[in-house]
């Protein structure tokens, strides 16, 4: 009893932590469903079959291939042009700087829905209604990710102690060297973690791609679509792979930094 | 002092560019378009063309109209937020303070749920609240629901989605408060005859008000304007706010009256958060 | 971006131009103002080549800035700073040849501790750079950690890294920045007397730059000691513990008794003053006041203390009527409080030779000093100016 009470706050963080798994294990669970009508969706009988033909439903691989391009075009675009203007903000002064902080805030307090509205209005407006489809997916994309880039990045910069530029340029290192050789190797991480986000919100969007997608489908939007007439269990399949691949890289860079800190504490 | 000195020069300019450009066209504009839109004359259509006649009575019609479904929405992201707020402030105190050299892994786990796609995760609880599940049974088992009750389609139901979805938005910036605070603290506060739930009161609780103030923030806005989890977790009689936009911006060929609800939806969610923040006050998150 | 300019003009290599004949490194007017704050004011100083130099003073004092003036850091507000005879006031930091070991070394933190020393050389593109590397490691005893990082050495290690990633570049003038602040004490006594061996052993100009009076005076030649902007005096560490020009300088380094006083003549190379009514005389060369009021300095181990009446040993200077009101017992000494019949408290330090009693709280006493060690200084100085900096 005594044991419960010193530790009730840890049981029950721990309980809140397992609610938070319950619908991946049922995600995992069903990978390996063999339904038997696809009307009634209920774990029936295990199967590897929707491992070994995941695009049995080809709209869905389809879809896939949609969100997987529009999700690395973004991310590429988003983490260069959001990286720049994380450093002009924590580098430079400049007129405008804490107008473009609060620029740089407001997307990621205004609700989906509102943006994703909005753009659309804009678009018909501008005479592109007919047009909807992977590039204003992209264009979309681009502009909610953005501010996920600038401020995971501008917060890695900001960490970073700027001695380390002028120990650079002290020992001989013109500006350009100092920014391949120190400065950019240093804020790396920081920008593959903000990468690393831009991917997984660009690929997750429904709400504002689903109004500014035209006839083109992302997978959210396949899922949705389908949701209705009954899900294949590839779905789930996909669900799988996308913690899975996510977790190992975050663990690879977990365990990295872990290795940094043992190494540290036996010096 | 100096060390903080920052750069100037032109080359900031040239850096900032692409991305205010992208933000101003595709994120500032389309807001000017939205206000436009949400004063045309209704009866246009995308075929013939809109009319701008500064018809302000397209907020009156959207407010008369959908009052229940914009009413929703506050109201279920309003209890979820609460409900994020209790289980994350404890997980987010238990990983803080008691989890050890575990407290990275724990960190990751709490994110890990969050990378498989948002809508699986939602289809996933539509399993489990099931009428035929073994929740729904368990509860009828425990009369806390009746023989023929069910959870799906239920307002608890899509509160509770709504609740798991964005409850990492409450944990990490409740956990990056919590963590920062001196745990020397706590423990002068008892060692000056507090007991420890006057303790988390006069300490813990205030000292992690920022978390407490940008997390149920990220967590309100973004679920206010969710249609995801009350339309695969719902009934039609849990329509959302979110849901009625789409449809009035797509299929239903009302631009105007999307562009009105938008704007409430927006000028609502700014007006609670600024009297919020005022009340928290804790002006200088801004 | 290796352009031709950069490869032949190699900065730590840069001959001496015929401008000027002096070698060193010369800071002339140099000041620096941030609004209206003046962190640095119309500073002139000289630093003779291959001199170990210190700056020392209290933080804010200036001597930080003036060193990042010196490495390009920070450009100065007016003022120039010749090195080697050669105007380097407005050169960018990677073309001067001048080194910094940073407070906290700022050594890469993605780097190991080998490219971390090579990294100068590879940026001017010095041919035998492991060669160079080796033997640098080796002067810092650093030879095994070579392929370590830098997160994973010892504080005292890393302060190594530091110096041998700077002195590897053979510069003009190398700048030390508090380098032994973060260490604790022990390791910083053996780091002080390393680092004073590997500049006699590389022969390089050193700047240091210190708050800790005990580090600069066991370390550098001369010390340079700087208060609100400017330099009050300069010197060797004896000269300015024993002739000190100034309250602050009196008071900053080691400790000090001020006694008010009043010039009453001047005889020759005696300076004779009354100082409450008792005759004391001070070396002339001594005596740093042009008006009749001044400070009347002795350090408090110069003082001798004995009962009143017993004839003391120094011929002089002697103050009778003083009674005891602390007594601190420190083992090698004993240190007193005297009240003296003015009010004021002196300080005296007397050897536990144990030729002499113990004097306890209430005895009466009397105080005496050799007029050489007294010095007197000017009266429009505030008396416990440095007294609260010194640590």
């Amino acid at each position: 009893m005594a044991w419960l009470k010193e530790r009730a706050v840890l049981v029950l963080g721990l309980a809140v932590l397992v609610y938070m798994f319950v619908p991946i294990f049922v995600v995992v669970l069903m990978s390996f469903n063999d339904p038997s009508t696809r009307n009634v969706y209920r774990f029936d009988g295990f199967t590897l079959d929707n491992w070994l033909n995941p695009c049995d439903d080809p709209a869905m691989c389809d879809s896939l291939g949609l969100s997987i391009r529009i999700g690395f075009l973004a991310t590429a675009v988003a983490t260069i042009i959001g990286t720049m203007a994380a450093f002009a903000l924590v580098r430079w002064d400049f007129f405008g700087r804490s107008s473009s902080n609060v620029l740089i805030f407001l997307p990621m307090a205004a609700p989906e829905i509102v943006m994703g509205s909005s753009l659309l209005t804009l678009f018909v407006q501008g005479g592109f209604a007919g047009q909807l489809g992977f590039w204003t997916i992209f264009i979309a994309h681009v502009m909610f990710c953005l501010s996920f880039v600038v401020v995971t990045v501008r917060s890695r910069l900001a960490g970073m102690n700027d001695t380390l530029e002028q120990a650079a340029s002290d020992l001989y290192a013109t500006p350009s060297q100092t920014f391949w050789r120190v400065t950019f190797p240093l804020v790396l991480p920081g920008i593959l973690g903000a990468a690393l986000l831009s991917f997984s919100l660009s690929f997750d969007d429904f709400i504002i791609t689903n109004l500014n997608s035209g006839s083109d489908v992302t997978f959210p939007m396949y899922v949705w679509g389908v949701a209705r007439v009954g899900l294949p269990m590839q779905v789930n399949v996909v669900g799988t792979l996308m913690l899975v691949i996510s977790l190992t890289i975050v663990l690879v860079g977990e365990v990295n930094s872990r290795r940094r800190a043992k190494a540290l504490a036996t010096r | 002092m100096a060390d903080t000195d920052r750069r100037k020069g032109l080359t900031a300019y040239l850096l900032m560019a692409p991305a205010v450009l992208v933000l101003a066209l595709f994120f500032v504009i389309p807001f000017y378009s939205l206000v436009a839109a949400s004063l045309y004359e209704p009866g246009g259509s995308d075929k013939e063309g809109w009319e701008m006649t500064y018809h302000v009575g397209n907020y009156v019609d959207a407010v008369q109209d959908y009052w229940e479904p914009l009413w929703h929405a506050i109201a279920y992201s309003a209890a979820a937020t609460l409900i994020c707020l209790v289980l994350g402030y404890v997980l987010a105190y238990a990983i803080a303070f008691k989890s050890g050299r575990w407290k990275s892994l724990l960190l990751v786990l709490v994110i890990a749920p969050f990378f498989t796609s948002f809508l699986v995760r939602t289809l996933s609880w539509q399993l489990i609240l099931a009428d035929d599940g073994w929740i729904v049974d368990t509860f009828q088992f425990l009369h806390l629901l009746g023989d023929d009750g069910r959870l799906l389609g239920t307002h608890f139901a899509v509160v509770m989605g709504l609740a798991y979805n964005f409850l990492p938005f409450m944990v990490l910036p409740l956990f990056a408060s919590i963590d920062k605070i001196d745990h020397r603290l706590i423990e002068a506060s008892g060692d000056l005859y507090s007991n420890p739930v006057v303790g988390f009161f006069k300490v813990t609780w205030p000292l992690s008000l920022p978390g407490v103030v940008s997390g149920t923030l990220l967590t309100f806005i973004p679920a206010a304007g969710d249609y995801i989890n009350a339309e695969l977790l719902g009934s039609t009689e849990t329509n959302v706010i979110g849901n009625v936009i789409q449809l009035q911006a797509t299929d239903a060929g009302h631009p105007n009256t999307a562009a009105a609800l938008s704007m409430i939806l927006m000028v609502g969610i700014l007006v609670m958060v600024l009297v919020y923040i005022r009340k928290a006050g804790t002006e200088e998150l801004l | 971006m290796s352009s031709p300019a950069e490869t032949t003009d190699d900065p730590a290599k840069a001959a001496p131009a015929s401008r000027s004949s002096y070698d060193g490194l010369r800071l002339s007017a140099l000041s620096k103002s941030y609004g209206s704050f003046h962190a640095v004011q119309s500073l002139d100083l000289d630093v003779p080549k291959g001199s170990f130099f210190a700056l020392l003073g209290p933080s804010g004092c200036g001597k930080t800035t003036t060193l990042r003036m010196v490495a390009g850091l920070e450009t100065p507000t007016s003022g120039t700073i010749t090195l080697a005879g050669q105007d380097i006031t407005a050169t960018k930091p990677y073309r001067r040849p001048v080194n910094t070991v940073f407070q906290n070394y700022a050594l890469f933190p993605h780097l190991d501790i080998y490219e971390n020393v090579a990294f100068g050389l590879r940026r001017r593109k010095v041919g035998g750079v492991d060669a160079k590397v080796k033997e640098m490691l080796e002067l810092v005893e650093l030879e095994a950690q070579a392929r370590k990082k830098p997160a994973q050495l010892s504080g005292g290690q890393q302060q190594r890294v530091a110096l041998a990633r700077a002195l590897i570049n053979e510069p003009e003038v190398l700048l030390l920045d508090e380098p032994l602040g973060a260490l604790d004490l022990k390791l910083r006594r053996s780091m002080q007397i390393e680092i004073k061996r590997i500049q006699v052993e590389v022969g390089l100009t050193f700047i240091h730059v210190t708050h800790d009076q005990e580090e600069a005076m066991t370390m550098a030649d001369t010390v340079a000691v700087m208060n609100a902007g400017v330099i009050e005096q300069m010197g060797s560490p004896g000269e300015l513990y024993e002739n000190p020009r100034s309250t602050f300088v009196a008071n900053f380094l080691g400790q000090s008794n001020l006694i008010e006083g009043t010039v009453t003549s001047t005889a020759g190379d005696v300076v004779t003053v009354d100082m409450h009514g008792i005759q004391v005389s001070v070396p002339a060369a001594r005596a740093h006041t042009d008006g009749g009021k001044g400070w009347i300095g002795i350090r408090p181990e110069k003082v001798l203390i004995g009962a009143a009446g017993t004839e003391l040993d120094a011929p002089g200077n002697t103050v009778p009527g003083g009674v005891v009101t602390d007594v601190s017992f420190i083992g090698v000494s004993t240190q007193y409080l005297v009240k003296m019949p003015w009010g004021q408290e002196l300080q005296v330090f007397a050897q536990n030779t144990g030729r002499d009693r113990i004097f306890r709280v209430g005895d009466p006493v009397e105080l005496s000093w050799r007029p050489e060690y007294a010095f007197l200084l000017d009266h429009s100085q505030d008396v416990n100016a440095g007294a609260e900096e010194a640590v």
